[in-house]
């Protein structure tokens, strides 16, 4: 009969973040290792706190299925030996399947020649029981933790001491020995409300048992516990906390029996910048920032205990003195740091290094400080911003980097750009600075916002294209799914805001030159622009696809032209937009040109209509619907409008089928001036339509990515997209 | 209670548990792993269980005794506990508790927290221990120590003195602290840390220190290289010495802001490398005196399994020496 299996490896406090990445991971590994040893089951569910992880495995097979299988082996001629005994391929073959030679039979098989070597396996499934306790072990000892450790005289590595084990099957225990502990059914409940083991008898009570000994063990319960708590403490103050899913997504590891308390601190404090506040408490104590229901801070928090305290206000006050000194210290940086100025921390970031390959003429922040001016410089009056606009840019990207050196951004790194903006304002910059200064940082993840002022995102657009290009220029481009420069999220962030200012489209080629200028200025060269457009082109794809656009419009429309991604959009969207019999007539003519080309013939970009002699006068009629059709797409050409130029295109497809068919011409003439002159026609005709998308990539069947164009052609999709 | 009952007490409650009361080193150290009874003792395959105060000198964190939770010098209580016992933790609650910070009225809780020195090439896996929000203790499974892998592995805690003694006797400076009935905390440190900090941060000459630390390196390594009639290896204790000097001077010439970045990393790479040969040559040495604190009968097999094994290394050495002796844990000494 098939039943629940519990396996519990309790051990001392696991960090919260890899508690979280494990209960994500582990059920995939324990179906996988499952799987591989045939036993089937209805579902794994990971549990777990920081003193344990758990698994619980539903209705798994008490024994493996029987294996009757048909192993096909190399061809009889080559297993037995012409006077009928077994080559040593063949004896192989038998011993590799655990078939005795003379139980090997020789069979035809589908799909070849001639007559194979079969070895019919059949093997007896074990029981379960028999294989779970080499599973079980094999299993603990092969969790992937980020950092292991080993303790006492162990020789076992595991992410913390471990202190217990349960294994149950249908209720009975599984036998195991590993780090130093022997399994059983005892668990153990919370550290101090409920110490000592804790019974379970199968894995169904398991949930209920340890909720019994104040252990929350299912992460999605003390979830909901915890949102409950944090309601409890906002209706019980008439405040808000403020949502903050990435603090939850920790706490909810710190305890296993969560207990909000809330605390209060000097209502003076809260002349300090609101984000040194939030920062401090979440980074320092995890704390959730409390505000009034207008939206202002208040001088609240809210916590979690990991207990049940006799007296929560004892718990409070010693959570507020901690608190109080840490805004002391916050308090003390923001007014050190008001007495310094940018100009005097920018002098400090002369000697700090961003990146040392790039060399000692290029290497530090203040070298990448002044090209970023220099490129947002450039970039910002080829964008035809008015002087002073771009004075405005050049002012900004100057300090844009100086509140690096501040102490408040040294203490709380995520500040970043926000204290910059505070700074600014207490210095006496014009607010588009400071606003500068915080935006170059956006987008600062996926789907974050992107910077909002025209100075923002220059001096965004510069500081990325200057890290892309430098660390490639030095050999630092990423690889595989190592990117420990960020250089692909920097790219894409190019992307966006590009895209986000349909403007600015045409901006990355003389972003990529300034750049370039800059970059050669300090002494750094690039010696592979390719390698550098193909990781751009790369991203590109990579988000148009995520927007839903097909992988081969994608790449057919990147195939051509990249640089001007609003462009690109257009032109890939377009793709959709082309009929199945547009695409065979187009492949045709493309195969013919090419075949032509492989063949070494030189033909011109347009025809001679003097030589057009064909019957039916098919070459004129095409040659005059084609002229034709290029003067009406002029305009939706301009705009952009690529789907006008594919249904203008649709009306062509009559007549090139004429071209083609029966009465048709013989393009491939054995008169050289008559078959080079229609090349050249078909050349004619098809080259705008080939700039907008390269229909070699396109799949005759529109669509969905599945049809038969091909997605590597060209190395346009050979740089996989990857997650960032 | 006062500052120095907690010392009393933690001193106690460790003995009681097994812990030879050390003394602090006599030297200028920024923390208590820098004690030779930590960084030293945690080596090779010798158990160890160890408790003592020590002051400790961050001279970039003085404050001229003007910060009320920041000084320049200031006490850890250190315990050292080799073979780390599987019940360390109820261990250190108990303590804990002796201090009157009882889990039943307190939220006491394990936050990660992985420690790594880069001037002793150590690191280590473990937690700061939270009471109420305030970290009172770094509890560290000490992993690797001059660049050698522990085994066994070392459990090391690390109470904070003055915070602790701050929450149990309600005050919110340092300075308020009563040492003893009579004495405050200020009225003992606020003279010195006025005076080190003007001196560290204004007085302090950089070319005395430059020199010191040179001197200090030159004459570790001098005698790291050096035979000495009848010792059984060199000198490693007065070695090891005068690499805690050099980071100390290390450590004050930061404060002065006399080193740049870049010089900072080689300063921090030199003293990892005092720290390593010290480490190395520890480990020679005490298995040169036969492992004298593993039990007499296992010293002999601990020996041969370190000479062997040594030929690749003084880290496979170590290993090695543990190795072999690991299946007898039973008979040798832990604490608990």
């Amino acid at each position: 009969m098939p039943a629940d299996l519990l396996f519990e490896i309790g051990c001392e406090e696991i960090p919260a973040k890899m508690l979280a990445r494990q209960l994500v991971d582990f059920p995939a590994f324990v179906e996988l290792r499952l799987a591989a040893a045939r036993l089937e089951h209805k579902g794994v569910r990971a549990l777990g706190t920081p003193r344990r992880l758990a698994v619980i495995v539903k209705q798994l097979a008490d024994r493996q299925p029987d294996l009757n299988e048909e192993v096909v082996g190399p061809p009889v001629s080559a297993a037995f030996a012409p006077d009928g005994t077994l080559t040593k391929a063949g004896q192989g073959f038998a011993a590799k399947n655990g078939v005795a030679p003379e139980a090997l039979e020789k069979k035809e098989v589908a799909g070849k020649k001639g007559q194979y070597v079969v070895a019919v396996r059949n093997v007896v499934g074990q029981d379960a029981r028999g294989l779970l306790s080499g599973l079980l072990t094999d299993l603990a000892a092969s969790i992937a933790w980020p950092k292991s450790q080993r303790w006492g005289w162990s020789e076992t590595t595991f992410v913390r001491p471990v202190q217990w084990l349960v294994a149950l099957f249908g209720g009975e225990v599984v036998p195991l020995t590993w780090a130093g502990q022997t399994s059983g059914r005892a668990s153990r409940g919370h550290r101090f409300l409920s110490p000592g083991p804790v019974e379970i008898t199968s894995a169904d009570g398991y949930v209920d048992a340890l909720r019994a000994a104040h252990v929350v063990v299912d992460p999605e319960a003390r979830k909901d516990l915890v949102r409950a708590e944090l309601e409890r403490l906002a209706r019980s103050t008439g405040l808000r906390v403020r949502p903050d899913e990435a603090l939850l997504a920790e706490v909810i590891h710190l305890g296993e029996y969560p207990v909000g308390v809330c605390g209060e601190f000097d209502p003076a404090f809260l002349q300090i910048p609101e984000e040194i506040i939030v920062t401090t408490m979440r980074t320092h104590q995890r704390y959730f920032a409390m505000e009034n229901q207008d939206g202002t801070l208040a001088n609240r928090f809210a916590t979690l205990m990991a207990t049940i305290v006799k007296d929560p206000a004892i718990v409070q006050a010693g959570n507020q003195r901690v608190i109080a000194s840490r805004l002391s210290d916050g308090k003390f940086f923001v007014s050190e740091d008001r007495k310094k100025s940018f100009d005097a921390w920018n002098d400090k970031l002369e000697s700090v290094v961003f990146q040392a390959k790039l060399g000692d003429a290029a290497k530090t922040i203040g070298h990448k400080v002044r090209r970023i001016e220099k490129i947002a410089a450039a970039v910002a009056t080829f964008a035809s911003m008015d002087a002073a606009s771009v004075e405005l840019v050049k002012k900004a990207a100057r300090v844009c980097k100086a509140d690096l050196a501040s102490h408040a951004v040294g203490e709380f790194p995520e500040l970043q750009g926000v204290m910059g903006r505070h700074y600014a304002k207490d210095f006496g910059y014009p607010a588009e600075v400071g606003s500068a200064i915080d935006e170059h940082w956006w987008p600062k993840g996926q789907g974050a916002a992107l910077p909002i002022t025209a100075a923002g995102a220059i001096i965004a657009l510069a500081d990325r294209m200057d890290t892309i290009v430098g660390c490639f220029a030095v050999g630092l481009e990423p690889t595989g799914s190592a990117d420990p420069f960020g250089l692909r999220r920097a790219s894409i962030g190019i992307w966006q805001i590009l895209l986000s200012r349909p403007d600015w489209s045409t901006l990355w080629t003389p972003l990529f030159a300034a750049t370039r200028d800059a970059l050669a200025e300090h002494g750094v060269a690039i010696k592979d622009p390719t390698a550098l457009e193909t990781f751009f082109r790369a991203r590109l794809r990579g988000i148009f696809t995520e927007q839903g656009i097909p992988a081969q419009d994608a790449d057919a429309a990147l195939a051509q032209e990249f640089r001007d991604p609003v462009d690109a959009r257009a032109r890939a969207l377009a793709c959709a937009k082309i009929s199945k019999e547009a695409r065979e007539v187009f492949k045709r003519v493309a195969n013919i040109l090419d075949d032509a080309r492989g063949k070494k013939i030189a033909f011109g970009a347009a025809p001679d209509p003097g030589k057009f002699v064909a019957p039916d006068n098919v070459e004129h009629k095409l040659f005059t619907a084609v002229t034709e059709a290029q003067a009406r797409e002029k305009a939706p050409r301009a705009a952009r409008d690529y789907t006008k130029v594919f249904e203008s295109l649709e009306q062509l497809r009559p007549t090139v089928a004429a071209f083609f068919d029966k009465g048709g011409v013989m393009v491939m003439d054995p008169d050289a001036a008559l078959r080079d002159n229609r090349l050249a026609l078909l050349s004619w005709f098809i080259a705008p339509y080939l700039s907008i998308a390269d229909f070699r990539l396109l799949g005759v069947v529109t669509g969905d990515g599945s049809a038969a164009g091909s997605s590597t052609a060209k190395g346009v999709g050979a740089v996989a997209r990857s997650k960032e | 209670m006062y500052l120095q009952d907690l010392i009393f007490t933690l001193q106690k409650f460790w003995a009681d548990r097994g812990c030879v009361v050390e003394q602090p080193v006599d030297v200028e150290v920024g923390a208590g792993t820098f004690h030779p009874a930590t960084f030293l003792r945690v080596l090779g395959p010798e158990p160890w269980n160890a408790a003592f105060a020590q002051f400790c000198r961050r001279p970039g964190d003085g404050r001229y005794g003007e910060n009320p939770n920041r000084a320049g010098g200031y006490y850890q209580f250190q315990v050292g506990l080799k073979p780390s016992p599987l019940h360390v933790q109820d261990l250190y609650l108990d303590s804990l508790r002796a201090l009157g910070l009882d889990p039943a009225a307190h939220d006491i809780r394990f936050v990660e927290d992985d420690w790594e020195s880069p001037t002793l090439g150590a690191w280590g896996l473990g937690w700061e221990v939270w009471c109420d929000g305030m970290e009172v203790t770094q509890f560290t499974y000490f992993q690797q120590a001059g660049g050698i892998d522990l085994m066994p592995v070392t459990a090391e805690l690390t109470y904070g003195v003055e915070r602790i003694a701050m929450y149990l006797q309600g005050v919110d400076s340092m300075y308020d602290l009563k040492w003893d009935k009579n004495v405050t905390y200020g009225q003992l440190r606020k003279p010195w840390e006025f005076e080190y900090a003007t001196y560290q941060f204004e007085e302090l000459d950089a070319k005395i220190s430059f020199a010191a630390f040179d001197t200090y390196e030159g004459e570790c390594k001098r005698l790291l290289a050096r035979k000495v009639k009848d010792a059984p290896a060199p000198l490693v204790l007065p070695a090891y010495e005068f690499a805690m000097k050099a980071s100390h001077a290390f450590n004050c010439l930061d404060a002065r802001g006399a080193i740049s970045v870049t010089e900072r990393q080689r300063f921090i790479g030199r003293v990892r490398g005092m720290a390593k040969a010290c480490a190395e040559t520890y480990v020679a040495s005490r298995a040169a005196l036969g492992f004298p604190l593993l039990p007499k009968a296992l010293q002999a097999q601990a020996v041969e399994a370190y000479r062997t094994a040594a030929e690749s290394g003084v880290n496979a050495g170590a290993l090695a020496a543990a190795r072999s002796v690991a299946a007898h844990a039973e008979e040798i000494a832990h604490a608990g």
